[in-house]
């Protein structure tokens, strides 16, 4: 692979570091701010399970993501994940919370937008509505369990100190769920818009397993995101667990298990079949907001609480957060691809004007807008 | 590796466990050996039944000592319980205050030998009667913070209702003694002796005033 191929990635893994320091907290937070795991622990814990959850399970919401622009041409990729990770940083710099899902969103709207492609209405909508869908899901499924788990609680009359080793265990694989979920659910965001324009090759393991060249993007942007989570996050967990309200340590628990079903059952293939299979209707794969998860979750419990304790301008920086960082990251790409395609001469999108900027990336050019980025990456490079 | 060390984790937490109940035992027992010491007292004044009690607290405090700092230690190199540990330790601390409390009172009979008349030895009985029940209402407060947070008031109220009542008998004890004939240095040793003993039940309510602050903070 050239090294030109290599800075066109990049972005991708900005984007990547970025959202492994900044919602690796959303999952082990409360845990390491509380002092109830280690920071070590935590950060391999998350780095080997978004690993593997965004390996193993990240095709189902890159999919949707492609049907909301499949951007066939690695600049055009490098811009739209650059726009992301900028607007990210910006608003994180801001101290305003963000998400990457909105951010690659709008990033994918501004690519679609320059270059012509029609944003699939369907897509769209089905995006939009499970950002809405997924802060009430996780709300409710936070009332659910932490009723639940007061009632167990109160009845076991477990010991305090009991409490608090079960307490700990479960926060370890809460969290190592919740990096799974992660994992599968965000990695489009990171790598979803290198798809159709891969780089890489499939390639047979000893004949036993073919590990694609998607997943070999993808198994590169968890790399990322465990950097992230190493390098960074330590800061943002030691500072998250009081944001929007105060949380003992089975709440926190009660909190990182609903975030994580939400982004589970948003990424789930398994489940999807297994719902098609039985004719119930089946849940949208769709890259959704950790952030916003974990937002709707404390807020679930504070509202069954009384809504007593909420930080009511935090939960609108973040509802501010969802019109703004789409809005951000939709411009900086639009003007991003402008620049790259008119000083820097390279071809943001497959029928658009512009050198190609590498040979092994022509056979990709000339896959046409599709809706669905498994073929491109099936073709011989 | 995490999860192995949780592993152990519950090995450890019920050794744990078990030293913070034996504590709470051991504080029970103190305050049960007191009461029949100050009966001994009243009835025999200094024999070797009442210097045999006096040794029987001072073994229980220093034993609950022990343990006190063992838990300490363990609360604090295992970092567990890190929302409650400061709460758990002032408890502890409060409620070994109280053992040295009965200790003090028993060494000070022991030591200056007060002649309480016997026109005062009921009230003086009661009152130790009151501080004692006060205590062992604490215990149980106690035992249920760790076990069962919502009984906490169950318990607490008692102490606090304890805590009147002896405050009644030794403001009548204290009347009783300064309305009498005796010598001003015999009243105000009389006088030390109540308050030797009350001051039990109130420190008990000082510490179920705290149990309830740190009830609340953890049902929240």
């Amino acid at each position: 692979m050239e090294l030109s191929v290599l800075f066109f990635l990049t972005s991708g893994l900005f984007l990547g570091w970025a959202l492994g320091a900044n919602d690796a907290a959303n999952v082990f937070g409360t845990a390491v701010g509380t002092r109830m795991i280690r920071f070590t622990t935590a950060a391999v814990v998350c780095t080997v399970f978004v690993i593997l959850g965004a390996v193993i399970s990240g095709a189902g919401t890159t999919e949707t993501l492609g049907k909301l622009g499949a951007i066939d041409a690695l600049p055009g990729s490098f811009m739209a994940a650059f726009a992301a990770a900028l607007a990210v940083y910006l608003m994180t710099k801001a101290g305003l919370p963000v998400s990457t899902t909105q951010a690659i969103v709008g990033a994918i709207i501004g690519w679609n937008l320059f270059t012509d492609t029609v944003t699939d209405p369907t897509a769209l909508a089905k995006i939009l509505s499970t950002w809405l869908i997924s802060p009430i899901l996780a709300a409710g499924f936070a009332m659910v369990l932490f009723k639940a788990t007061t009632m167990v609680l109160a009845r076991a009359r477990l010991h305090l100190i009991r409490l608090d080793a079960y307490t700990r265990l479960g926060l370890l694989l809460a969290g190592a769920f919740g990096a799974y979920s992660l994992g599968a659910n965000n990695i489009a965001n990171v790598m979803g818009v290198f798809v159709p324009a891969s780089p890489f090759t499939d390639f047979e393991f000893a004949g036993l397993f073919t590990f694609s060249s998607t997943e070999q993007l993808f198994l590169l942007g968890a790399l990322a995101i465990g950097l992230g989570v190493v390098t960074y996050s330590k800061r943002v967990m030691m500072t998250v667990g009081t944001g929007i309200m105060p949380l003992s340590p089975v709440a926190a628990w009660v909190v990182v298990m609903s975030h994580s079903m939400v982004l589970f059952l948003f990424a789930s293939q398994g489940l999807e079949s297994f719902l098609q299979s039985n004719g119930l209707p089946t849940i949208p794969l769709v890259p959704v907001s950790s952030s916003q998860a974990v937002v709707g979750a404390v807020l679930g419990i504070a509202l069954l609480k009384g809504g007593r304790g909420i930080r009511w301008r935090v939960v609108g920086g973040i509802g501010a957060g969802w019109v703004v960082t789409p809005l951000i990251a939709g411009v900086v790409c639009f003007i991003g691809l402008f620049f790259l395609q008119n000083v820097f001469d390279q071809k943001v999108h497959a029928g658009g004007p512009g050198k190609e900027p590498l040979a092994v990336f022509s056979a990709p050019a000339g896959t046409a807008v599709g809706p669905d980025p498994a073929p491109a990456r099936k073709r011989p490079l | 590796m995490e999860l192995t060390k949780n592993i152990s984790l519950f090995r450890r937490t019920r050794a744990l466990e078990n030293e913070i109940d034996e504590f709470l035992d051991k504080l029970s027992q103190s305050s049960l050996h007191f009461k029949i010491a100050v009966k001994v007292y009243l009835r025999d004044r200094c024999t070797t039944d009442f210097e045999n009690k006096l040794q029987d607290v001072n073994k229980m405090e220093s034993e609950a000592d022990h343990l006190r700092r063992a838990i300490e230690t363990k609360l604090y190199a295992q970092t567990l319980i890190p929302e409650s540990r400061g709460d758990v330790l002032g408890l502890i601390e409060n409620l070994d205050h109280l053992l040295n409390l009965f200790e003090g009172a028993l060494w000070a009979f022991s030591i200056e030998k007060p002649e309480i008349p016997d026109e005062y030895h009921a009230d003086y009985e009661t009152l130790s009667d009151m501080a004692v029940e006060s205590v062992e209402a604490l215990v149980l407060a106690s035992r249920a913070f760790f076990r069962n947070i919502e009984a906490v008031g169950d318990h607490n109220h008692k102490v606090m209702f304890y805590e009147k009542e002896a405050d009644k008998v030794s403001t009548k004890l204290k009347k009783a003694i300064f309305n009498s004939e005796l010598d001003l240095s015999r009243k105000a040793q009389l006088r030390n002796f109540v308050e030797h003993i009350d001051n039990i039940p109130d420190w008990a309510e000082d510490v179920a005033d705290r149990l309830a602050i740190y009830a609340i903070k953890r049902t929240v």
